[in-house]
This record gives C-alpha cells, structure tokens and sequence, in this order.
C-alpha cells in the first residue's frame, strides 16, 4: 500500500529523521498561509501515489505568499500525468508546501526487502536525484548495499556509521547521518514498510542533513496490525474499476491497455493465460483471478466488472477446476448472462474437477458461448473474436 | 522414488478443525496420505470426524502419534506461529498453504530454520504430491499421475494445469513442488532442483517460475554448476506491466531482473529449454 509523501514525513519526524519545514494543503488560501506561516521561498510538490513528478510539473517554486496561492490553485483540482500514472494521471487533492532549502549534495538512501538473502537491504549511494534503476544500470560501483541480518536483533550502528562514512560525508554529518539511518531503518521495521527511500537525501549549504522526498510502501499482508496506516489508504488515487473489484470481493484485478478481458482462477494461471494472448497477437484488458472460493457469485462479479470496461472487445474465461469446481464456474456462467447484458463474445475454456457436469450445465444454458478445447486454441479465438473475426 | 513425501510420511494437520483443514484432510486422506494426528489449541482430546485423534500441541501430537510431517492451514496472523512450533518439534517437511503472513514474519522463520533439518515448503502454496504415493497439499489429484518427471513451481493452479498436459500425454511426475508465490519462501528454486537431481526416480525437471525477484536466476546459476538433468521452464508474465502485483505477492516486477524476459534468457543460456507458453511444456520435456 502506498501513502502520500506528505504522510510519508510525518511518519519520518516520528522516528527522528529530519525533514524540510511544512505541511499539506487541500485549498490555495491554505498554501498561502503555509507559505506566509514559512516565510521566504517556498516549494509546492502535487501530492499523488506515484513518481516523477519533477518532470511533469508537480513540483514548483513560489517567492511569495500570493505567488503561492497562484501555483497552488493552479496545481489542485487538476491531474497530473507522469510517467508513472499512465495517460489518465493522478487526481491532485493536496500539495505539500514547504521551505526551499539550498542544497549542495543530493544523495540517495532506501530500504527494501531482498528475496534471494531473506533479509531487508539498505541501500546507498552518492548520486542522489536520478533513479535507482538508472544508476544500477549506469554506475553500479556507486551504490553500497548493506544486509540486515535477522540474528542481530535489532539494528547495529556499525552498519549505520559503515554507510555514513562511505557516502563520503564531512565529520559534522556523520552523527546525524547515523541517527537518520538508524531511525528509517527503525520505521521500516515498525510499521512493515516493504519500501522506504529517501531520494534525494541533501545536504544544505550550512551543513544539514534532510529527507527533501519521501517514499514509503507497506506490507499488504501486515495492515491488519497496522490500522493507522490502512486508514492512510486513498482509493481516489487507484484505478475506479480496481476499486470497485475489491468491493465485489475480486482482490486481485489489475486494469490493463488490451482489449479482451479475461476471467481465469490463480494468479500464475492468469498471468499465463495474458502471455499467450500476447503469443496470439491479442493484448489483454486485465489481469483478474477469481481466487480459489467455489462460488459462482464470484464468476457473475467478474463478467460485472468486465462489462464495466468499454476496452473491452471479447471476453476469455479459462478456468481449470480445483477447489474452484467447473459445474459452479459454469453456473457462474450462466447466471451472468442472465443478470446482465453482456455484448462482448465470451470464450470458455474449461478443464478440471466436474468437467462433465460443467459441459452439461453451458450445453443446456442454450448460451453462445464460442468454446474452445486447448490453452492455445481459446487465445486464438478470442484474439478472433475481440478483432470481430468470429 | 521421490522428493519430500512418500508413503512413509506420517502427517499432522495444523488447523485441521477449520474449514479448509476439514475439506483439504479428507481430500489427502481419499488419495492415501496418512494422516496420524491434528492440531487445534482447545480441542486436544477430541477426534476429528471420529477418526484423527486431535492434540492442544504439536509436542505432544508427535510424541503420541509417530508424526513427521506437517502441513498448515492456520490464518495468517497466526502461521508464523505455527511453523515455528512445528519447526520446534522437528517435524519436516512443514508445508503452509496459508497466503497472507508478512513478510517480516517470514523472515524471521527462515531465519529461524536457517541449520535447521526443518524443511519448510511454502507459504502460499499448494503443497508437494508425490503422485501414486502420498498428497500433502491441496491440488486437484486427478491432474497428476505416477511417473519420472519433477515439477516446481511459483504456481498453483498453473501447477495443475501444467501436470495435466503432462498427465494427457502420458507423462508422469516422481513429485511436484509448489514452492510458493510470496517474495520469501522456505524452499527456493534451488533447493528443490537439488532434491530433484539427488532423486533417482526423476528424469527430468519442469521449473514453472514467474516474474518477480531473482529465484530463477538463482536457479539457473545452480543448474549451470550441478544439475546434470534436462529442464524445460515456463516463466509467467511476460505481458505483464512494470510495478504491478499480479496476485502473487512476490509477482511483482521492480527491477530489471524481474522481468520475464531477464528469466528466460538466464535460464536459455545454461541449457534449460525455454517453454513461450505452457502448452508448449510437454513437448520442452518431449518424448
């Protein structure tokens, strides 16, 4: 889950780390007084779930309180597009308004966890600014990756002071460099981040070490001992019809660019079934896996939500029957086509537990249905049938 | 032969009250698994369905019953929990089948088994079947059939599509794995090739991965040193967007090397043959 780097700062003062003065506002007139409360120079940064604002004009500076006022409304209301949003971009309905602070080092700092030692990872570097993904392609002598052994306990500042000392930061840095470390690395463990970054991570002109930007990700697995956290989340900046998939009990639907919907159970069987509609020259609307409940409200859901996306142009349900049975996906079937009206031609494919059962109840439905036998096969004629071929 | 279970497997049930415990034991029970004891804290001294004798603890479930293996279907919250006990009891394998732990619950039980001759398989998985032999898990039996080819696998249902096309044409499975789907699983890639290219009875080794961290390069580095085998792998999506999580909470591509495609040509250049989609597996494995 993520949160907003307004949130994400307050999270930050909270375990010690020092971040830039300011707060977020909801209304211009409330930049304005931030600003005027601030005094000098202020930066006015869109508050959205995603990178790469920068770029897209989500971050500004103002000299004066009516300057603010101006960027600020200019800023709220709109969506901003970056290159992380997709096309449709994120609604704006908070900016962080903060003092503009004289930087003389950018530098880059981050948790996460890594799989292959099981461990979380911290991980620095003194080119600050750019993204990680870049700099690990382009110089990956600069970054210092340091892993937290589990045994330790709790966090040793040996490993703090190893990575203060090797960003090559000056004696009066080095305490505070050591606090800030220790203090991220203490918030990531305490409210199960699964991301923490810092980037940039500056030095001031007269010497201060901040957290000019702030990003944290959490655990899904872990909100249920996290409430203050959950209660951050903000479905107004995901997808409506990924909201409204988790409201009919279908957690895992991710909105996609293509245009053949597909309702598949498990997550790698989905996965797979996108891939060779890619092999067959389709593109997939969405990736949706039912989950392995045998109900077949589940599958009427499903065809809900696809009905709700106009992308999509043919629909492809490829189910293999385990704890999910066949006759209840046909069922499932059946049911949604008689509670709503559905326009797009429906391709099934299905194989498993009660397979015959299953025929029988799609046979009898007197539905069209276009049927397919094998994984190959059923791409194929959804491909067909999305380009009006079938 | 085979990895992991066989018919010496003397199995406990973690959970076995509830109702997945409930639904998932009878299915093991009807395919042969010996199942010798369940565990509910509160209901110890109890029979499930008048035939499993039902224990407040694991200790004193493998004391009383010979147990050797677990398998768990505890919620989330409380799986750590159980594994740690189970672990604590010696008991191996420990499969979970539970989705959901955190991660920093996880971490801290494999760090725990770390020197341990605890092996855990999963969480978020559907288990180990050694087909013809013994089911711990909860995959559809029907897909599998007794044979001499060894699948792992991030995958569940994926699993038993792919044990069925094999099953089709007349290949069986010495075992199939099902290592899980979160970014931190007790058994790795790597472990499970190993018990493969140790077994036998395995002739040949199917590897379903998928995008999301780094297991298959892993695997492919281990292939290269010590895997004598031949391996067919199938890696799931390759159509799916950067920063997405699809489903599986370790399916999620951050990096260049959890793309698909970095997978693919990791495993390509160590000689695994490289399957675009799974019906093309059977023919990867071929005969």
């Amino acid at each position: 889950m993520k949160i907003y780097e307004y949130q994400a700062k307050i999270l930050f003062a909270e375990f010690g780390i020092p971040v830039p003065r300011g707060r977020a506002a909801k209304t211009a007139s409330e930049a304005r007084e931030i600003a005027a409360e601030l005094g000098g120079r202020v930066v006015l940064k869109a508050q959205v779930h995603a990178g790469g604002r920068g770029k897209a004009g989500g971050i500004k500076t103002a000299e004066s309180p009516e300057g603010v006022a101006k960027v600020a409304a200019g800023m709220l209301g709109r969506r901003l597009v970056t290159h992380q949003t997709g096309p449709e971009g994120a609604p704006v309905d908070a900016i962080l308004v903060e003092e503009a602070l004289d930087t003389r080092r950018e530098l880059y700092l981050s948790i996460i966890i890594n799989s292959a030692t099981g461990t979380p990872v911290i991980i620095a570097s003194e080119a600050g600014g750019m993204e990680i993904e870049e700099l690990a392609g382009e110089s990956p002598e600069k970054i210092i990756r340091t892993c937290i052994d589990p045994g330790m306990l709790e966090f040793q500042p040996f490993m703090a002071r190893r990575i203060a000392f090797s960003l090559s930061l000056e004696a009066e840095q080095i305490r505070p460099a050591i606090a800030l470390i220790s203090g991220l690395y203490r918030l990531f463990r305490a409210r199960d981040c699964s991301l923490a970054e810092i980037n940039p991570l500056v030095v001031t002109t007269d010497g201060r070490l901040l957290a000019l930007d702030a990003k944290l990700d959490f655990d899904d697995n872990a909100l249920y001992r996290q409430k203050d956290i959950a209660a951050l989340r903000d479905t107004d900046q995901e997808n409506p019809l990924e909201v409204d998939a988790k409201g009919k009990g279908i957690e895992n639907y991710i909105k996609l660019d293509g245009d053949i919907g597909i309702v598949v159970n498990g997550a790698g069987l989905a996965m797979s079934v996108m891939d060779t509609l890619k092999l067959a020259g389709g593109s997939p609307a969405n990736f949706l896996d039912i989950g392995t409940v045998n109900d077949p409200r589940r599958v009427v859901n499903a065809f809900r939500i696809l009905s709700a996306d106009p992308d999509v142009k043919s629909v492809l349900v490829n189910i293999f029957g385990g704890m999910a049975r066949v006759d209840t996906i046909a069922t499932g079937i059946v049911e949604a086509h008689k509670e709503m009206d559905i326009k797009s031609p429906v391709v099934v494919r299905l194989t498993g537990t009660n397979l015959a059962e299953g025929e029988r109840i799609l046979s009898e439905s007197g539905l069209n249905l276009i049927r397919a036998k094998t994984f190959r096969e059923a791409a194929d004629k959804a491909v067909a049938a999305a380009a009006g071929n079938l | 032969m085979s990895i992991l279970v066989d018919e010496n497997t003397r199995l406990l049930v973690q959970g076995i009250t509830g109702g997945e415990g409930t639904f998932h034991t009878r299915a093991c029970i009807e395919y042969g698994t010996r199942v010798v004891a369940g565990v509910t804290p509160g209901k110890g001294g109890t029979l499930w369905e008048n035939t499993v004798p039902v224990f407040n603890t694991v200790e004193q479930a493998v004391k009383e019953t010979g147990a050797n293996a677990s398998i768990i279907f505890v919620p989330a919250p409380l799986a750590a929990d159980a594994i740690f006990e189970a672990a604590d009891a010696g008991l191996s394998p420990i499969v979970c089948i539970t989705e959901g732990i955190p991660t920093f619950d996880m971490m801290a039980v494999c760090h725990y088994l770390r020197g341990r001759n605890t092996r855990l398989i999963g969480p978020n998985c559907p288990g180990v079947i050694s087909p013809g032999k013994c089911k711990v898990g909860i995959m559809v039996a029907a897909a599998f059939k007794e044979g001499t080819v060894g699948v792992c696998s991030r995958s569940g249902t994926l699993t038993y599509e792919v044990a069925a096309m094999l099953t089709e044409i007349g290949i069986g499975q010495s075992t199939c794995v099902g290592i899980g789907g979160d970014p931190i699983t007790g058994t790795t890639f790597v472990e499970a090739l190993d018990l493969f290219q140790q077994d036998p009875a395995t002739e040949a080794i199917v590897l379903i991965g998928e995008i999301g961290g780094t297991a298959e390069q892993e695997a492919a580095a281990f292939i290269k040193e010590r895997v004598t085998k031949p391996v067919a792998a199938f890696i799931a999506g390759s159509a799916a967007p950067v920063g997405r999580r699809m489903g599986h909470a370790g399916a999620i591509v951050t990096g260049a090397a959890g793309r698909a495609e970095e997978k693919k040509k990791a495993l390509a250049a160590v000689g695994v043959r490289i399957a675009e989609s799974p019906a093309e597996i059977p023919a990867k494995i071929g005969r």
